[in-house]
């Protein structure tokens, strides 16, 4: 196996690693690297590998196939506790025996320090994640966030190189989720130290991360920007993985350098901005956000592409407006998200609206 | 919410309960009375057959004896439990079920049928009955319960405690040490209780395997047949119950820390006591 190039600002390179479990693959020749100081997610439905990743990072399980280097060196066969990782578990694993100073100090006691500098060093964790006195506390009579946080500062306390972090905020009601969301994005800010996070929440990811390995069934299905993972998805599935995704199927008509003509069964041509390698006779599928629809009011609002249809559901959300929207002669229904404002009243479900969207808000797939 | 139960409910239950406690009170009843003989009515406070008990050598070597057996049985089942506790909670292999199910059918079996396989095994081997023969017995018969209650204090623990030791930089013996044994001490100390009353309690294979080595309840039954002792059998029968009731309250209150400590709030199955 050769050593991997060294890039200066990798901390973590998978290469080419497959996990079975008896006749259950796990993962299934999963390669990536990841930057020093970064915020990482790994996103996915569950049993798509992320959870087995994170923990191959950890050296909790080791792959069958690959290597795992972690700041350069071949971790692959090291065992957890020589690793320059350290973990947030789903369930915390909060010592039930010890108080939160010792959880917090575990790790450095077995470093033999002396004891002044432990007590210094787990008030500094402490405070870092706003826990400052509560290192008498018994571990029982915490809540589900205060657990969350002794988890964090008894993790970062040891200064690992890469902090994992395998769904930590699952265990959260939604209103502290969305609180510890920004909270950990700031934490990660302050140490500087690169966080690899998994869970199975898009908007979670999307809020939180630098950049996202979205995986399906053992694979790496794209990885990017959260914006690019919005903007530009690869395939089909990771699109509507990342938030709402509209799916109409058509026949490509003509192409030109930079204008599609496209021919949707029953609702005609549409123009969208062209990418490469699509063949006029070509089968695709056009994607579209609901963001990127507009219901057109009257007839001075003008769009690329026009159609219409009817309203068969409007949810109101105070700022937005979601409508599902039937286009007319077809078995197609489109979700429009409308911003509310004056003049712009909301539609009632069964009115019929005029849907237009521009050239380049789409995205074109394959088959 | 809870309702109260059915007045012939209640009836029923007082009934059984003096039904299976009322001849243990009787124990205290004589053990105090002053008179030989075990009759009503009572005729008077004494402590004279606790200073009886004092005074008989025979009986003092019964309860080293039964001591000493008691001790190292407690010890034997419990490490014996703790192995096969750890492994039936921790890995998974074939027939783990038939084996932990084979490991429990002395809890079962009659005393009897033990007692006479042993003694037939041990002599066809060449030992001589002794103490040690008795502790052979009783470990047979005390590490179902050992497994059993250290099976919940191992099973209820919750396994990413011990990744966490690992990923702060401790070994798997440091973890051993520093997070598996606290959290299951309750339960160990509940084990080594419960399979001591057990084993000072036991009477049918000690009786077989004893030899000369006579424990405390082969004494107690040898000195049956001198109706004079029998108040001073009384007196020794009622520390007996005393200190099993002790033991077991005390076993009992440690297997519930050990649940609660390895995070189990609401289960208390796999217990002997629920």
């Amino acid at each position: 196996m050769k050593t991997p190039q060294k890039i200066n600002d990798q901390i973590i390179a998978i290469e080419g690693v497959k996990k079975n479990f008896g006749d259950v693959t796990a993962l299934d020749g999963v390669s990536l690297n990841i930057r020093e100081g970064e915020f990482f997610s790994l996103l996915g439905p569950s049993g798509c590998g992320k959870t087995t990743l994170l923990r191959m990072i950890s050296g909790f399980d080791s792959p069958s196939i690959g290597s795992v280097y972690i700041g350069g060196s071949d971790m692959t066969n090291v065992p957890p506790n020589e690793r320059p990782t350290n973990m947030v578990f789903q369930s915390y694993a909060i010592f039930p025996h010890l108080n939160v100073a010792e959880n917090v100090g575990y790790g450095l006691k077995k470093q033999k320090l002396p004891n002044d500098e432990i007590n210094r060093r787990v008030e500094e964790a402490l405070a870092l994640v706003d826990l400052e006195g509560f290192g008498a506390r018994e571990s029982h009579a915490l809540s589900g966030g205060q657990r969350q946080r002794v988890a964090l500062a008894r993790a970062l306390i040891m200064k690992p190189k890469v902090l994992l972090l395998d769904e930590p905020l699952s265990a959260l009601d939604k209103k502290l989720r969305e609180t510890m969301q920004s909270e950990l994005r700031k934490l990660q800010r302050t140490v500087g130290i690169t966080f690899v996070l998994v869970t199975h929440d898009q908007e979670e990811a999307l809020t939180m991360s630098d950049r996202i390995a979205v995986m399906f069934d053992g694979k790496i299905a794209q990885l990017d920007t959260p914006e690019g993972l919005y903007k530009r998805p690869k395939t089909k599935r990771v699109a509507s993985f990342i938030g709402v995704m509209n799916f109409i199927p058509a026949k490509v008509v003509a192409s030109t350098k930079t204008k599609l003509s496209l021919e949707v069964e029953f609702l005609g041509k549409i123009n969208v901005t062209a990418s490469n390698k699509i063949k006029p006779g070509d089968k695709i599928t056009v994607g579209i956000r609901p963001e990127m629809l507009t219901i057109l009011y009257g007839e001075t609002d003008k769009a690329d592409n026009v159609f219409s249809g009817m309203i068969v559901s409007a949810s109101y959300y105070g700022d937005m407006t979601y409508y599902e929207v039937e286009l007319k002669n077809t078995d197609i229904n489109v979700m429009v998200s409308m911003r509310n404002t004056s003049g712009r009243p909301v539609l009632l479900t069964g009115t019929t609206a005029r849907v237009g969207w521009g050239c380049e808000s789409i995205t074109v797939f394959d088959g | 919410m809870s309702s109260r139960p059915p007045k012939s409910l209640l009836t029923y239950a007082v009934l059984y309960l003096i039904f299976l406690y009322a001849p243990v009170i009787l124990l205290p009843l004589f053990a105090f009375n002053d008179s030989a003989i075990i009759a009503l009515p009572l005729s008077g406070f004494t402590f004279h057959w606790f200073g009886l008990l004092w005074d008989t050598k025979a009986l003092h070597e019964a309860l080293y004896n039964s001591l000493l057996i008691a001790v190292v049985t407690a010890i034997g089942s419990t490490t014996l439990g703790i192995f096969a506790a750890r492994a039936a909670a921790r890995y998974e292999f074939p027939g783990k079920r038939g084996i932990v199910g084979f490991i429990m059918v002395p809890l079962v079996l009659p005393e009897i049928i033990v007692g006479v396989a042993l003694i037939v095994v041990l002599i066809q081997l060449g030992l001589s009955l002794s103490a040690w023969t008795v502790i052979i017995g009783h470990v047979l018969i005390c590490t179902p319960f050992s497994i059993a209650i250290l099976q919940s204090a191992f099973n209820n623990m919750d396994r990413s405690l011990e990744e966490a030791s690992m990923d702060l930089g401790e070994s798997k013996i440091g973890t051993f040490f520093r997070v598996i044994l606290p959290l299951v001490t309750p339960g160990i100390i509940s084990s080594l209780l419960i399979s001591f009353t057990i084993s000072l309690d036991e009477f049918i294979i000690a009786f077989f395997l004893t030899g000369t080595d006579v424990t405390l309840p082969v004494y107690i039954w040898g000195q049956l047949r001198f109706p004079a002792r029998l108040p001073a059998i009384m007196a020794l029968g009622f520390l007996m119950v005393s200190l099993s009731f002790f033991l077991l309250l005390t076993a009992e209150y440690f297997r519930r820390r050990a649940n609660r400590l390895t995070g189990n709030h609401t289960r208390s199955d796999n217990g002997i006591f629920q």
